[in-house]
């Protein structure tokens, strides 16, 4: 069963299109990786999964059943303008927000209770949040997301203003909430968490999804076939089957050269063909990685 | 609804747990009472030590006359001539002189004094006089002590005005003046401080950035809601803990000072001069407090709490949208302005028209608009507000908060979400028009 599918989500205002037949489909029990430059309509589907705003068309099923007030109750979600109330105690805050999100005073307690012992921060139930750290406050910030267990995790760039330990904290529970069952859908800006945490991508650019699929399919569409190769000595490569891309000096008087295979043959005919003409030392098939993918298709897009 | 809840409840601990709140609630209501029990101390000071004069008298008679609050009078024995000497080298009030006199014909009393005497000073003596004549009289008729006190009955007459318009006024629009100017006025407080609140509560909600956690759990209709009847049910608490807190010390203080309710005053018979002269010593405070004890209090309470919450309500909302739009309270002063307006009409037009002319056409048609009836109606309540004005002005300010209550959702759903902007009317008016 597929965790999230959105079909055809549309919302528009006064003088723009925020989102254009927007569809989504998040595989359960994964990362999902919503990306796409800023104003392109990430955070606008993330309230409209919310049910903060509503679409003007379009319909979206949660675990197969059509979105409704119900599921509030099974999202967690960590906007990206996010706060806390500074007056309030941290244990209180909690309690309510818990409460808010259909959890009973006591099923509250014993499970905010469970989670600041894990944070390792049990004392500090009394505390105000303005007396506490902007780093003690995220992690508040995250139980708050998370302590009613829910299905679904919608983290809005969940990294940002977050410091480096925090930031850790949360890549580790993130990938243990995986494990428990939970799918976890986040958007943001930095690629380098998208390679490693994220199965499945979407990019959205201008209301529009431009690309979606798993991580390993997105790359295999946008590789281009191309081959690194370290190599002692000049070669050159007749026919018209590979081209030469680039090629510059690398260390100890290597030479490292970008080929690509203009057809459809395998890495191993290339390999053949390769160490009749020069000294091989190593040998790595170039795969995008996502940042080239994004900029290369947001880029692309523009220019268009 | 469930939820809904929760918010009333957050937002009425939020508030009852402040320092403020608590020191609001108890101070307020000391200071009525304080001053009040600080007047009625310095007169019942004065008439006790600096006005009890001394009025010494050469009876020839045997008439007895009881000292009252404001006299004592002192017999001398001797002759008038040297009554009156004694009474020149002394720093006493009067020298009475009481003849022989026929009870059909008392001649010849006489008051001297070194000052002239006031009218009620010797008014009062007269009184003394015919209460103890008409006693003698009636003794030597053989009537009895016990059927001649069952023979007095104490009336009071209410003093109503007819008006040229046919319209009854009751005669001590002081009292009713009072109630009309404190009412407009407290009602003008509390919309502008709670309706402040609202705002400053939704404007640290939207800069402290907590509000979209929050409406990922509830619907911005209902956070707005529970904040304004969140603070609603502070403010009714605040008022019912003056009004509590008021009553019970200003009773109090009045009881300690010795001017008992009128309740129980009605039942004292006993020594009717006396009563009589400490009525009219006392006659300003207490027919002043006699009159207001026998004003409608539940139905002036029931009105003000009904015009409190429906104003609060009208005007809440539209404090809520406000500071929905804003990212500041210093941004929020551009949108004050048009809210600002009625309540100052309103409260101007308190004491220009309605509490000058209760029933003139301004001052019906303020207290039956929605946006003015709040205070304007509490300037009006004493006086005799015809039902259907009184009816149409409540259906009035019910429909009213139902508009103004839709308008601020709609423009608040979106104005939450959206900081940073840079917000004017035509935002406003765009928000207001967007689809949810």
């Amino acid at each position: 069963m597929e965790a999230l599918v959105a079909k055809g989500v549309t919302k528009r205002y006064a003088n723009h299109t925020a989102l254009d037949q927007v569809d989504l489909t998040v595989p359960e029990q994964s990362i999902y990786g919503l990306l796409g430059p800023n104003g392109a309509g990430k955070t606008t589907i993330i309230r409209i999964i919310n049910q903060i705003i509503n679409a003007d068309s379009g319909e979206i099923s949660i675990f197969g059943q059509k979105l409704n007030p119900d599921h509030i109750g099974v999202i967690g979600y960590l906007p990206e303008e996010r706060g806390l109330y500074k007056k309030l105690k941290v244990g209180e805050q909690l309690l309510y927000l818990a409460q808010l999100k259909g959890l009973s005073r006591n099923d509250a307690l014993s499970r905010i209770k469970v989670w600041l012992q894990k944070f390792e921060v049990s004392d500090w139930w009394n505390k105000k949040v303005e007396d506490l750290s902007k780093g003690m406050a995220q992690k508040v910030q995250f139980i708050s997301t998370v302590m009613h267990e829910p299905r679904l995790i919608i983290l809005d760039e969940p990294f940002s203003g977050f410091d480096p330990v925090n930031a850790q904290l949360i890549t580790e529970e993130i990938l243990e909430l995986k494990k428990k069952g939970s799918t976890i859908i986040f958007s943001t800006h930095r690629m380098e968490t998208v390679e490693d945490l994220c199965d499945s991508i979407a990019l959205i650019n201008k209301s529009k999804k431009i690309l979606e699929g798993s991580k390993k399919q997105v790359k295999a569409k946008y590789k281009t076939n191309s081959f690194l190769v370290e190599h002692r000595g000049t070669f050159n490569l007749t026919g018209s089957q590979y081209s030469l891309v680039h090629q510059e000096a690398a260390e100890d008087g290597l030479l490292k050269s970008t080929v690509k295979m203009n057809g459809d043959g395998s890495p191993n005919d290339l390999i053949r063909d390769l160490i009749q003409v020069t000294e091989v030392h190593s040998f790595l098939e170039k795969i995008p990685s996502m940042s080239e993918i994004f900029i290369a298709l947001v880029k692309g897009e523009s220019h268009e | 609804m469930n939820k809904i809840w929760l918010i009333i409840q957050r937002e009425f601990l939020n508030r009852v747990q402040k320092k403020s709140f608590l020191i609001a609630t108890i101070v307020v209501p000391l200071i009525f009472p304080a001053i009040i029990g600080l007047l009625v101390f310095v007169s019942k000071q004065s008439e006790k030590n600096a006005r009890k004069e001394v009025i010494h008298f050469v009876d020839e008679s045997k008439t007895f006359l009881p000292d009252t609050s404001r006299f004592v009078f002192k017999p001398f024995v001797g002759s008038l001539d040297d009554a009156k000497r004694a009474f020149n080298d002394s720093e006493d009030f009067g020298l009475l002189y009481i003849p022989t006199y026929e009870l059909s014909k008392p001649k010849g009393i006489t008051l001297y004094t070194k000052i002239n005497p006031s009218l009620d000073d010797v008014g009062n003596i007269e009184h003394l006089f015919e209460a103890q004549i008409k006693d003698m009289k009636m003794r030597r008729l053989n009537i009895d002590q016990k059927l001649l006190d069952s023979l007095k009955t104490n009336v009071n007459i209410s003093t109503v005005k007819v008006s040229e318009g046919g319209q009854e006024k009751s005669s001590n629009s002081g009292i009713l003046f009072g109630i009309g100017m404190a009412g407009g006025i407290l009602m003008y407080m509390f919309i502008f401080i709670y309706g402040a609140q609202i705002m400053q509560g939704i404007i640290e909600e939207k800069t402290s950035k907590v509000v979209e956690v929050i409406v990922s759990s509830v619907r911005p209709f209902q956070l707005m809601m529970g904040k304004i009847i969140g603070l609603a049910s502070v403010g009714l608490l605040q008022f019912l803990i003056w009004i509590i807190l008021m009553s019970t010390l200003t009773f109090g203080v009045l009881g300690y000072f010795g001017i008992d309710p009128p309740q129980q005053q009605a039942m004292q018979q006993m020594a009717p001069e006396v009563a009589a002269q400490q009525a009219a010593v006392n006659s300003n405070v207490i027919s002043g407090i006699n009159e207001a004890l026998n004003l409608p209090w539940a139905f002036i309470l029931f009105n003000f709490l009904f015009y409190f919450l429906g104003g609060y309500l009208i005007y809440g909302a539209l404090f809520a949208a406000v500071g929905s739009a804003v990212d500041s309270p210093a941004e929020a002063q551009q949108f004050m302005f048009p809210i600002t307006i009625p309540l100052l009409i309103s409260y101007m037009s308190l004491f220009m028209f309605i509490l000058k002319d209760p029933h003139g056409t301004v001052s019906v048609w303020l207290s039956i608009i929605p946006f003015t009836s709040p205070i304007a109606m509490m300037g009006r309540i004493g006086f005799e507000v015809p039902l259907w004005q009184l009816v149409l002005s409540m259906v009035l300010l019910i429909a009213g908060f139902i508009f103004t209550t839709w308008v601020a959702g709609r423009i608040y759903r979106v104005g939450i979400l959206m900081s940073g902007t840079k917000v004017n009317y035509k935002v406003l008016a765009k928000w207001f028009m967007q689809r949810g």
